[in-house]
């Protein structure tokens, strides 16, 4: 997985590609913790991400508490397969997922 | 068609079990979504068995795939011969709470459950044996 981090003042879009799994899971975690104080509105752009599993859950919801207390949290470009994920375990529910 | 190889029950195998799978399902032409969704599978399972079947030694998991024609259906198994573990044992996680209330356990099984068609379990000659069937 490839993550590019774009950032404006309070405004942060992480562009992720490839897989979201056991083995990717932990970057993820690791750049989102370590991203600024001042990053109130955080975009995961999941355009290229084909994949996802329970791993990959574990740190959006992570993501998703830790965003929440501060501003907000939004996913762009979920395909069809991951979407499936979000919908079986209920997080379409709790993300805020665009178009 | 039946095929079974073993792997070290590592998280680096994890790569080489999903290709295992892979390949199985793409020699009988399942469709690119399903095949995304029983990978994630294969993943949720593999990933336990790498992480809790062996806690104090290196063991190994071995799996198979067959695949019956007339009725679509595929067969995934895996067995190690670690500590008894029945993934099914677990409730299901309230996938109907918030963020704020949202548990981290359980999702795994819980995204097998729900993408298989059928899942079980038993432990039979010092082996957890987890056996899942999907129509593709």
């Amino acid at each position: 997985m490839t993550i590019d981090l774009l950032k404006n003042d309070a405004a942060a879009t992480l562009k992720l590609a490839g897989r979201l799994d056991t083995m990717t899971a932990p970057e993820l975690e690791a750049t989102v913790n370590g991203l600024d104080d001042a990053v109130t509105d955080l975009v995961i752009d999941m355009t290229g991400i084909e994949y996802i599993s329970s791993a990959g859950l574990r740190v959006l919801l992570g993501a998703q508490k830790k965003m929440s207390k501060v501003g907000s949290l939004k996913l762009t470009g979920v395909n069809d397969a991951v979407m499936e994920v979000f919908e079986i375990t209920g997080f379409s529910d709790i993300l805020t997922i665009e178009g | 068609m039946t095929k079974e190889q073993v792997f070290p029950a590592t998280l680096e195998a994890l790569p080489q079990v999903q290709a295992f799978f892979e390949e199985s399902l793409e020699a009988v032409d399942c469709p690119m979504k399903l095949m995304i969704g029983i990978s994630v599978v294969i993943e949720e399972i593999f990933v336990n068995i790498a992480h809790y079947a062996y806690p104090d030694s290196e063991g190994t998991a071995a799996v198979s795939f067959s695949y019956e024609n007339d009725s679509r259906t595929a067969t995934f198994a895996f067995r190690d011969s670690g500590i008894p573990f029945n993934p099914l044992a677990h409730e299901d996680p309230d996938v109907t709470l918030s963020a704020e209330e949202r548990d981290i356990g359980g999702l795994g099984i819980f995204i097998t459950k729900k993408t298989m068609d059928t899942v079980n379990y038993v432990y039979e000659n010092g082996e957890n044996c987890l056996t899942m069937t999907k129509v593709l």
